[in-house]
Order: structure tokens, then C-alpha cells, then sequence
């Protein structure tokens, strides 16, 4: 047995997680009480978790660098979560959302992972609903559904636009009941610096109160990290200001292997950038895709006068645009996964046919949807022989209700009226489906260290499917976690309370001391942003969408020297025993500097392109990506080996048993 | 556009604060609100000085981490957004602008723009759920058909973001809006009723023990709330806290 095992139970697929279940050790009531959890990060994933472990009897403290849970960026998902209840009759199954996850996620995931997902995905609907979760309706008071990219059936869920905050309020809600009963002790404005190992198990956390800047030790006899992401290495992503990599790169640090780093979702339907001062961008849902169209125009010297501002998008004749994704994809058109629509969109723009200032934008149209809603709607209400104005008019209402909150974001934003004319719409960086290398149980490579949501790599692949982060982040929390760890713990029932005055402790805060004072010691030229932006550049640039093997050793060089140079001359403001953000920016730059640099690394060993990860050096004649099941049918998992270029690659084969291994087509 | 900047500057909680004057130029129409402060805190770091420290995080209107009182009003002049989506297309070259932060007596300053709002965790903490496991082993989500309207208005209800701008914006620093919210959502389900009676008791409770005032129906909260809460949810509260004080 190698140090890779994925521990993944024996017996037909479909059996798997049942059988498992029956097999693993529990722990019980009584002792439950004398067992600590910590859980970092409080998001679906973690609140998730936190509340049912608690809920179970044992004893959680959650942490999160927010100023309350209510506040993780899983707050942010708006269209929808996936589930196979197959309430619309279109043929869904748990088998049919397993393969197109799989499938979606081409082809580099874990079978009996995602088959585990699909299978607890009716489940999820149920709690939430059960809940409170206000999902949206039908006029008969059944849950209505809508589609998502990737697939054939309608198996999304949602609440308005803003299905990611409902579900993180229930989970919140859910934390919360269990902070009343005393269960949970919620560390809120605090950040995990480091993980503490004691006899090789993970024990506890060093964390840093951000407004008092005390460090402090806080022990327990398993760590849960759902830390999220880590997008922000791009600098501008869709990710929040604080979403950083810190506490998975620390727990890599110390000898938890970090999986498939490349894996990055770039996602089709962002607001493209405006200027130089941008902080962040902001994501359109891609529920937006079920009725919007996207095109460029058709003929080069249109885009340059919509460029210029000489031609109006609305101006321009049917026959003048050219909707690439329903020319190039017929079978799904508008709904293709979301890589396949950001490098189309990137090649469309590439080829000189981008509709903003820099280029760098395609339209995403409603007319179309505008005014077949508002026939339908004037037949509905008795309109006979509507006028084009009525049908425009009840048309934009139908628009309104199914996404108005999305509109009125985008017009905030932009200052434009999405309903009277088309959106403009670029890829942006929105996921990371690699991440802390995890086993069928949710635990890395270090024992008592668990990873659950997007922290983790594993259900994923090389792409996610929209509405899949949801459902995984609940999956893990709520239903996977608080059984598996259980197995784990039941050895713990006798070891008692874990101390923090060891010296295992004592190092780890001595070293997270140091390296704070290391950070505000700097020779004190360039600002935190200064290097975070640098290196977002070289990560959009060289290992952004289109990746090849020069530009990617350039990555790797230049991070190296870009991380040098941050050591030595960073200025960092404050002192370290008060409130201080930015050497809280300082921090969590530091390690997505060293995370870039594996990144790079990662990306320039896997010699194909698959999914998210586009090497221009393997691609069909059309343009699509060529994928190499003969050597790279593997999960790369990176071992810590002092600097990031020294990291050692472990290979996890991915066995198929269940589905052939096929050319991902959408034609 | 080139602004005149007057700042809430804070040590800490224990520390007096007061206001400073900066000047900024360069500021485009194009950049959020926060993003103008980005500048700010950049020039200021350049100068060896300490930057000013506020609440933000997703930057999309979500999350309702960013707070500030800006020219007087919570989240500033524009309607239905928060701070980080307020755009200086907004604000006019020459522009002062008093910069403070969320004023209430429940929300200590924690450090120059930002406050401690963790009062509002725990009137959640007192009653804000529904008390079922998680374990997955419930009912079939369709087993209840839910009146259309009755969900549409539980989820309007459900959009409020936490942010606090409806006691900022209170005279009487009120978070009945906030609270009204909470209970609406979950009074307006069937699934919420069972446990109806306690939970407007023990978050009405919560909510007087953290020191928020009354509601004296001046209606601001529902102006400057960037989700658009409306007041009808307070009225519903107190329906529901008549009926369960009733009910003893």
C-alpha cells in the first residue's frame, strides 16, 4: 500500500457508500463528549460540518476570518445547487448526474467519489427544505427547477439569484442552534497561521485574533480545514477580498499533498475588467445562459465600430452576428460547460471580434428571451394580438423575476440597461477544482487532518459543472464528514483532553511569530497589493487560459524571483499585536506566492489538455482540447519539499470500472 | 474627479477617534466606492502612514461585511446597493465626503471604520432556525406544497444580508428590521410555525439585551436598506409577538 490510498470501499458502485457506512467504527454518545473538532472556515462546507458534528455531541469550535459565519464567500453562488430528484420526469437519475459530473469534469475524478455525491444529493434538498431554505416554486407549491450547463435535464434547484446565501444561511442557522446549546464556541475575526502536529496527527491550530492580534493554541483531536479557494492567486477573480490559500498551504506545509493545483475554473459569464484600479469582478450567473444568447458580430469591422462606439449593438441585423456557441455546439448550444464556453469566447476575442474598449468582451443578449416570454406571458393573461411594445413589456417582467437581483447588479456596475441592450460578458477566474489531496474519507495525507468543499480536489475533475460546488460543499458538511471522521476519532475515546503546553505547540506559535515579525521587517518599498497584482499578472497571463511549456517555465521563474523580492522589501504598516489588515493581506500573499509557483509547476507537467487546463501545444484541428488517458489519467498530488519547484510528484491512477473513457463532445 | 475626504480615524476601542482631512485625486467613475478608498490607503502606505482600516470582503453587495456611513447615510446616497457597490459616478469633482462609521450603542468601534456587529449573531443564536437535525433524514422536499407567494415572500425576507444599515440609519438605533426579517422568513413557512411562539420571544428578548432601541415607525431602515427589506416584516413581528405573549 502506497502513501496514495484512496480507500475506496470494495462492491459495486452503487453500493459503496452504504456498505462503507456499515462498516466504519462510530463513536459512542457518551464519548462523543470528551472529542474536540476544529473546523477553519465556517461555509457551506464548514458550517455544514460544524453544525452536524456538533449536533452528534461532539465538541466543535469553528473559526473563520470573517466577522461571522454568515459571511463565507459561498454566500456569493447564486444560480443554483444540483440534485437528481428527477421531479421534472426528464430522465434524471443519480447515475445520470454521476456521469455528467464525471464526464463534465473530464474525465479526471474519482468514480466513487462523485457516484457518493449524486447519491446524497436528493438528501440535501430535503434538509435544506426542511430548513427553511425559501427554494423557489411553482404556482402548485412544488420546488421548481432550471437548467445549468453540461447537461440535458433540469436538476438545479434555486432561490432567486441568490441560491448560495440561502443555503449558507440555513447552514448558519443550523451553527447557530448548535452555539446556543453550548456545542459550538465560534472564533469569529480569527485566522488559522498554522496547523500543530503531535506524533504525526494533526492536534490543532495556531490562530491569530485579528482584532486584538494575540496568537493563540487551540487544540483537538481532529482539524477540519474548509477554507474554500484558492483563486485569488489571479489577483482579480470572483472570489472575496480575504478568500486566501493559507491555512490548506500551511497543512501542505507540513505534509498534507496538494492536488491538481492546475485545475482552475475560469468562468464564461463575468463583467470584463474596467481599469487598472479594479479590486475584484463580479460574476453573472450562468443561469443566465438558460435564456441569454451570446454572440459577437459576425463581420470584423462591426466589432470595431461597436468598439469605437460608432454602431449600437441592437443596430446590428440577425445575419451580422454570429452566436459561435449554437454554431460550434448544436447538441447544447449556450449551455456548453463552462471551459468550453471561456476559451470560445477567448478565441473569439483573440480573433479580434471583442465588443468593449479593451477587446475583451461578448455580448450575452436577452432580446430573444424577452420577447418569447412576453408572448407566452400575453396568451397566459388573455392578450389577444399583443403589440410589440406590450410583448416587450411583459416580457422584460417575466426577465425581471426570473433574474432581476443579476440586472440590477450588472447595471450598478457597468451603468447600462441590461434589458434594452445586450450584456457585456468575459471569463474570469471563479474556482479551483484542485486542492488538498483527500482520500474516499475526506482526510489529506496527514491522519486527523480533513479537507471538505472547494479546500479539497476531489469530485471535480479537471472542470466543474454549474450548481455542483453547492451541492459538494453540503455533501461534504453535512452528509460525508461527520461519518467518516467518526471512524477516525473512535481511537481517540480514551486519549483525553489535548494539551497546548507541549513543545509542539510552543514551536508552531514560535515560528508563526517569526514569520510575522519577517513580514513587518521588510525593507518597507512596495505595498502588499504591488506584488499580489505582479503575480496575478504572470498567473492570468501564463497560466490563465491558454497555457504552453515556455510561458509556463517563465511563470515559474519569475514567481520565484517576484517571492524573493516580497521577503525583502514588502512594507507592511503596524505593529503585529493589534488589529492590522494589511499584514493579514501580507500573510495569506506570502503562500499564494509559494501556491503560484506550484501551480505553474503543475500545469507544466500535465502534457495535455483537459478541462480547465488548456495547453495550446494539445489540441485538435477545431481547436478543442486533447486529452491523454494513456499517461495522465492520474491525480497529481504535490508533496512539500521546501521550495515550491522541489515539490515531489505522487500519482493517484483513476480506475474506471464504471464508465468508458470517451472524447468529451457538446456538438 | 478630485474629492475632499473627511475620515473616521479610531486606535481601537479604548481610544478616542476623530475626524481627519485627506485630499485624493485620480478618482475615476468607473471605481467602486472601496476601491476609491484602495487609493487612499495605497498613497497612504507610500507615505509611511497607517492605511484606514474598514469591513469588505466579496465586493459584489452579498456577503454585507462593508458597512460605512457615508454623507450621513448608511452604504451612501444610491439606493438598494451596499458601500462596495456604490460607484463614484455617483459623486461629483469637489466633492466632500464624511466618511464614519455604523453608529449605534450595540455596534462598538472596533478600529476606525470598522465596528463590532456581533450582537447580531446572537439575536441569531436565540431563535433564528428551525431546530431539525442534519442528518439528512427527513421528509421528501415535495411532501409540503408551499403557496407560491407565501415562499416568494418568505425569501424577499430572507435576502436581508446582515448588514446593519438599518440601525445606523434608525434615530433610535433600532434592529427590528433585522430581526423582523428573521422571523417573517420563517413565520411565512409552514416548517417555520411549529416553533413560531419561542422564537419571536427569544429573539425579541436577545435583541432588547444587546441594547438596540424601539421601533417608532419613522420607516429609514426601509429606505436605506440595500436588500430592500420592507417594513411590512417589523408589523408582522409584532403580530406574532402579541400573539405569542397572548399565549404566554
Amino acid at each position: 500500500m502506497g502513501i496514495l490510498d484512496s480507500k475506496i470501499p470494495s462492491g459495486p458502485l452503487a453500493d459503496k457508500w452504504t456498505k462503507h457506512k456499515n462498516d466504519i467504527n462510530l463513536v459512542n454518545p457518551a464519548n462523543k463528549r470528551n472529542i474536540d473538532i476544529i473546523v477553519v472556515g465556517t461555509g457551506l462546507a464548514g458550517g455544514a460540518a460544524a453544525a452536524t458534528l456538533a449536533e452528534l455531541g461532539y465538541n466543535v469550535k469553528t473559526f473563520c476570518y470573517q466577522d461571522s459565519p454568515r459571511r463565507a464567500h459561498s454566500i456569493a453562488a447564486q444560480g443554483g445547487i444540483n440534485a437528481a430528484k428527477n421531479y421534472q420526469g426528464d430522465g434524471d437519475s443519480n447515475y445520470r448526474l454521476f456521469y455528467d459530473t464525471i464526464k463534465g469534469g473530464d474525465y479526471r475524478s474519482r468514480e466513487a467519489n462523485v457516484y457518493r455525491l449524486a447519491e446524497v444529493s436528493g438528501n440535501i434538498i430535503d434538509q435544506c427544505v426542511a430548513q427553511g431554505v425559501p427554494f423557489a416554486r411553482e404556482y402548485g407549491g412544488m420546488l421548481d427547477n432550471r437548467s445549468f450547463g453540461g447537461v440535458l435535464v433540469s436538476r438545479t434547484f434555486y432561490a432567486k439569484g441568490q441560491t448560495g446565501q440561502q443555503l449558507l444561511l440555513g447552514a448558519y442557522a443550523a451553527m447557530n442552534r448548535q452555539i446556543n446549546r453550548g456545542k459550538i464556541q465560534a472564533f469569529n475575526r480569527h485566522e488559522m497561521m498554522d496547523l500543530v502536529l503531535v506524533d504525526g496527527k494533526a492536534r490543532g491550530i495556531i490562530a491569530r485574533d485579528l482584532v486584538s492580534g494575540e496568537i493563540e493554541r487551540h487544540s483537538a483531536h481532529a482539524v477540519v480545514l474548509a477554507t474554500g479557494g484558492y483563486g485569488n492567486v489571479f489577483f482579480l477573480s470572483t472570489n472575496a477580498m480575504g478568500s486566501n490559500v493559507m491555512a490548506a498551504w500551511r497543512a501542505h506545509r507540513k505534509g498534507a499533498f496538494f492536488a491538481n493545483p492546475c485545475f482552475t475554473q475560469i468562468h464564461p459569464t463575468c463583467i470584463p475588467v474596467s481599469g487598472e484600479h479594479q479590486s475584484k469582478l463580479t460574476l453573472m450567473s450562468e443561469s443566465l445562459r438558460n435564456d441569454g444568447r451570446i454572440w459577437v458580430p459576425a463581420k470584423k469591422e462591426d466589432a470595431i465600430a461597436i468598439r469605437e462606439g460608432k454602431l449600437k449593438p441592437t443596430e446590428l441585423a440577425e445575419e451580422d452576428r454570429d452566436y459561435y456557441l449554437e454554431r460550434r455546439y448544436p447538441a447544447f448550444g449556450n449551455l456548453v460547460p463552462r471551459d468550453v464556453a471561456s476559451r470560445a469566447a477567448k478565441e473569439r476575442c483573440d480573433a479580434g471580434f471583442g465588443v468593449n474598449k479593451t477587446g475583451e468582451a461578448v455580448f450575452l443578449d436577452f432580446a430573444s428571451a424577452i420577447e418569447r416570454y412576453g408572448k407566452e406571458k400575453a396568451l397566459t393573461s388573455g392578450i389577444k394580438n399583443p403589440d410589440k411594445a406590450t410583448i416587450t413589456k411583459l416580457g422584460e417582467e417575466v426577465v425581471e423575476a426570473k433574474y432581476g437581483n443579476l440586472f440590477q447588479m450588472y447595471e450598478k456596475i457597468v451603468d447600462q440597461n441590461p434589458y434594452k441592450t445586450p450584456m457585456m460578458i468575459y471569463p474570469a477566474v471563479h474556482y479551483t477544482m484542485g486542492g488538498l489531496w483527500v482520500d474516499y474519507n475526506l482526510q489529506t495525507t496527514i491522519p486527523g487532518c480533513y479537507s471538505a468543499g472547494e479546500a479539497n480536489f476531489s469530485d471535480h475533475g479537471a472542470n466543474r459543472l454549474g450548481a455542483s460546488a453547492l451541492m459538494q460543499g453540503l455533501a461534504d458538511g453535512y452528509f460525508v464528514l461527520p461519518y467518516t471522521i467518526g471512524d477516525y476519532l473512535s481511537d481517540d475515546i480514551r486519549t483525553g483532553a489535548i494539551p497546548t503546553d507541549t513543545k509542539e505547540f510552543e514551536e508552531a506559535e514560535q515560528q508563526v511569530r517569526e514569520r510575522m515579525e519577517k513580514l513587518t521587517g521588510g525593507s518597507g518599498i512596495h505595498s502588499v497589493d504591488y506584488y499580489h497584482k505582479k503575480l496575478g499578472k504572470i498567473m492570468w497571463n501564463k497560466c490563465g487560459m491558454a497555457r504552453n511549456e515556455k510561458e509556463l517555465k517563465e511563470a515559474i521563474e519569475e514567481i520565484s524571483a517576484l517571492r524573493k523580492d516580497f521577503w525583502e522589501n514588502v512594507k507592511v504598516p503596524g505593529s503585529i499585536d493589534s488589529k492590522n489588515q494589511e499584514l493579514e493581506k501580507a500573510g495569506r500573499v506570502a503562500d499564494f506566492l509559494e501556491l503560484g509557483e506550484l501551480f505553474a509547476k503543475d500545469a507544466l507537467h500535465r502534457n495535455e489538455s483537459c478541462g480547465g487546463h488548456f495547453r495550446e501545444e494539445y489540441q485538435t484541428e477545431e481547436g478543442e482540447a486533447l486529452r491523454d488517458d494513456k499517461n495522465f489519467k492520474y491525480v497529481a498530488a504535490w508533496e512539500y519539499k521546501g521550495e515550491p519547484k522541489d515539490a515531489k510528484l505522487h500519482k493517484e491512477d483513476l480506475v474506471y470500472e464504471n464508465i468508458e473513457l470517451k472524447t468529451r463532445s457538446y456538438k | 474627479m478630485k474629492l475632499y475626504l473627511k475620515i473616521w480615524r479610531q486606535k481601537d476601542a479604548s481610544s478616542p477617534g476623530k475626524i481627519v482631512d485627506y485630499t485624493l485625486d485620480g478618482v475615476e467613475g468607473d471605481m467602486s466606492f472601496l476601491e476609491m478608498l484602495d487609493i487612499l490607503n495605497e498613497d497612504l502606505i507610500s507615505k509611511g502612514e497607517e492605511p484606514v482600516e474598514f469591513d469588505h470582503d466579496c465586493r459584489e453587495g452579498i456577503c454585507g461585511t462593508c458597512s460605512l456611513q457615508i454623507n450621513g447615510e448608511p452604504h451612501g446616497p444610491d439606493r438598494l446597493v451596499t458601500t462596495c457597490q456604490l460607484h463614484m459616478r455617483k459623486f461629483n469633482d469637489g466633492d466632500t465626503i464624511v466618511i464614519e462609521p455604523f453608529r449605534a450603542k450595540a455596534f462598538p468601534v472596533i478600529k476606525d471604520l470598522i465596528v463590532d456587529r456581533s450582537a447580531f449573531d446572537r439575536i441569531q443564536q436565540a431563535g433564528g432556525y428551525i431546530s431539525v437535525n442534519t442528518s439528512g433524514n427527513t421528509v421528501d422536499a415535495n411532501t409540503i406544497p408551499i403557496n407560491k407567494y407565501a415562499a416568494d415572500e418568505a425569501m424577499d425576507a430572507a435576502t436581508c444580508i446582515g448588514c446593519g444599515a438599518c440601525v445606523a440609519a434608525c434615530k433610535n438605533a433600532s434592529a427590528m428590521l433585522f430581526t423582523s426579517a428573521k422571523v417573517s422568513q420563517f413565520a411565512l413557512l409552514p416548517q417555520g410555525r411549529v416553533e413560531a411562539t419561542e422564537r419571536v420571544q427569544n429573539m425579541v428578548r436577545q435583541m432588547d439585551l444587546e441594547g438596540f432601541g424601539n421601533c417608532t415607525n419613522t420607516g429609514a431602515c426601509e429606505v436605506e436598506c440595500p436588500k430592500g427589506i420592507s417594513l411590512t416584516n417589523i408589523a408582522r413581528m409584532n403580530r406574532e409577538y402579541l400573539a405569542a405573549t397572548c399565549k404566554g
